[in-house]
């Protein structure tokens, strides 16, 4: 990248060192940062949405509906985590491309599944055989992110069954004392007033989901685990114009200090937005911080 | 081949006895059945020998992150960010690359860099810190009249710590710590997938169950059948603490006794 990095043979100290981590592979490893923040940029919101439903169906007055999420929540906590995110990539894919296959292909009469293959016709490969390389890893990329928000959806509807259960009966009563309507009560009593009871579950699912991130690389997707990996192993000169030895655990390290430096910041994050949302409730907390403003 | 055989052949294959090779073709339910039940031998193993150790050294954190000295609490508190803050699974693969790089130059490392002791002490040394900061919260929240009671009837330093502070302390943290118990079970099936080699292809439960459902390209049998043991693997273990807390609680009269409210499976 700089100047003097076009003989790297010569340099030594930290002007080798600088040329060392401005290499291409290298803006590949930063990148990848990258794709951790994304993963979890897409996977809260999706799994609170997912997490919002499977908690209003938890509750819903509709027996089948109820019986669906409240199976939902208990087999998807159940089940130990690492084993349902190898299980769903598998199963995800699979379901899709068998789909494609009854669709696409219905003139196809050999069983999809012969022995210990799992056959599907050419149009029906997800993504097509023919797709250019990016497309097969942004594929991968999502049916990842896909898997968290389910897995995660599961406990963030959990936690949010919870909260609603947790605001105060008196303030329902109340709001069906003015005549609302079970729905306007929901949406106008309870909704508002339930995240203060959710936020320490859900500060908690999302210091889980960021320590939960690595396992990405489990999915194949190439994360910062398997640069880590990559680019930490013993290179001789022959292949590359930096030669060194094993530096995994430093790479390693750089990880664990990333992380680190990530929760914490979400902690302290987390913290005032405790302060803010316990403002004005009905709580200990509320009460406290109006007795200390008044 | 008859089931009882495959029993025979692959029920001790995690460590190393019976038969050596592996399955290759034909999998029956039966194979998939004992593969992934031997190697729950390994979760079990993981699992309690590092609840076992994790709850002293857990104990001494909680203590030395509740202590007034500086140079106690400290160092408990940057050990438990240090463990809380950061992955399992990013752990595991530094534990093991720094057990590799000691091994060059101390031939006494050597037997870390095998997951049966590495792993484990990645593992103790992650449940103590998650084990400790949940002692610490419950040392904080021994109601203030038991412990003036003590002082009262001429308790202190030690008699004080282990008839009234810690009995009570293990009380209240007790719910939480099953919890704990339970996600360090499940942890333990992220071992042979992190840096840790499995050698011999002796692995635990998951390690036999992602072995199938590559071989099968079937994910609908290994998984089920893996989630199966866990889930039997946790009700055994909630209620083994479930007893625990039924002598913890005992002398409290039947209304107070607090449930234990199970908050499975999520990773750290």
């Amino acid at each position: 990248m700089f100047s003097y990095c076009t003989d790297p043979s010569t340099l030594s100290g930290l002007t080798w060192l600088s040329c060392y981590l401005t290499t291409g592979k290298h803006m590949a490893f930063y990148l990848s940062f990258g794709t951790v923040l994304l993963l979890l940029a897409i996977t809260a919101p999706t799994a609170l949405l997912f997490g919002y439903f499977g908690a209003t169906a938890a509750r819903s007055q509709i027996a089948p509906l109820r019986w669906i999420g409240k199976t939902c929540i208990a087999i998807v906590r159940g089940v130990p985590d690492i084993a349902f995110f190898l299980f769903f990539v598998i199963a995800l894919d699979q379901a899709i491309e068998w789909t494609r296959h009854k669709l696409l292909c219905p003139e196809w009469t050999e069983p999809v599944r012969q022995g210990n293959d799992f056959v599907v016709c050419a149009a029906a490969k997800m993504p097509l055989g023919t797709a250019p390389q990016w497309v097969h890893e942004t594929y991968g990329f999502f049916l990842a992110i896909f898997t968290f928000a389910i897995v995660f959806g599961a406990f963030a509807a959990n936690v949010l069954f919870g909260a609603m259960r947790a605001v105060p009966r008196a303030q329902m009563e109340t709001a069906e004392a003015y005549g609302m309507t079970r729905k306007q009560a929901f949406r106008r009593i309870m909704v508002p007033q339930m995240w203060v009871y959710a936020l320490p579950g859900l500060g908690n699912l999302w210091m889980v989901l960021i320590k939960a991130t690595p396992l990405l690389f489990l999915l194949g997707v190439e994360d910062i685990v398997y640069w880590a990996r990559e680019m930490g192993g013993s290179k001789t000169a022959k292949f590359t114009d930096y030669p060194h030895g094993d530096w995994r655990m430093w790479y390693f390290l750089a990880l664990l200090v990333f992380y680190l430096a990530f929760t914490r910041v979400s902690e302290i994050f987390l913290e005032r937005t405790m302060k803010r949302l316990t403002k004005g409730q009905a709580t200990t907390g509320g009460e406290a911080q109006r007795k200390v403003a008044a | 081949m008859s089931c009882w055989q495959t029993i025979q052949d692959y029920a001790l294959r995690s460590v190393g006895y019976g038969e050596r090779l592996l399955p290759r073709d034909d999998f029956t339910l039966c194979q998939q059945f004992t593969l992934i039940g031997s190697g729950m031998i390994w979760n079990v193993y993981f699992g309690v020998l590092a609840l076992i150790a994790g709850f002293f050294f857990a104990t001494a954190l909680a203590l030395g992150k509740g202590s007034r000295n500086v140079w106690l609490r400290k160092p408990a508190e940057w050990f438990i960010f240090l463990f809380r803050g950061s992955p399992l699974f990013v752990q595991f693969f530094f534990g093991y690359f720094l057990f590799l790089s000691l091994k060059q130059h101390y031939a006494f490392f050597e037997p870390f860099t095998a997951a049966w002791l590495g792993a484990l002490v990645v593992l103790f040394l992650n449940t103590a810190a998650y084990s400790g900061e949940i002692f610490y919260g419950a040392l904080r929240s021994i109601p203030k009249g038991d412990v003036e009671s003590a002082d009262a009837y001429g308790f202190s330093g030690w008699p004080r710590f282990k008839k009234i502070v810690w009995p009570t302390m293990l009380r209240l943290a007790w719910p939480a710590y099953t919890n704990e118990a339970i996600f360090l079970f499940h942890a333990t099936a992220l071992v042979f997938f992190s840096g840790f080699p499995a050698w011999q292809q002796r692995g635990d439960a998951l390690y036999y169950a992602n072995y199938f459902a590559d071989k099968t390209f079937n994910p609908f049998v290994p998984y089920p059948i893996l989630a199966m043991y866990f889930i039997i693997l946790t009700l055994i273990v909630v209620s083994i603490f479930g007893l625990i807390n039924a002598r913890l609680n005992k002398h409290l009269p039947q209304e107070v006794k607090r449930k234990i409210k199970l908050r499975m499976n999520l990773i750290r």
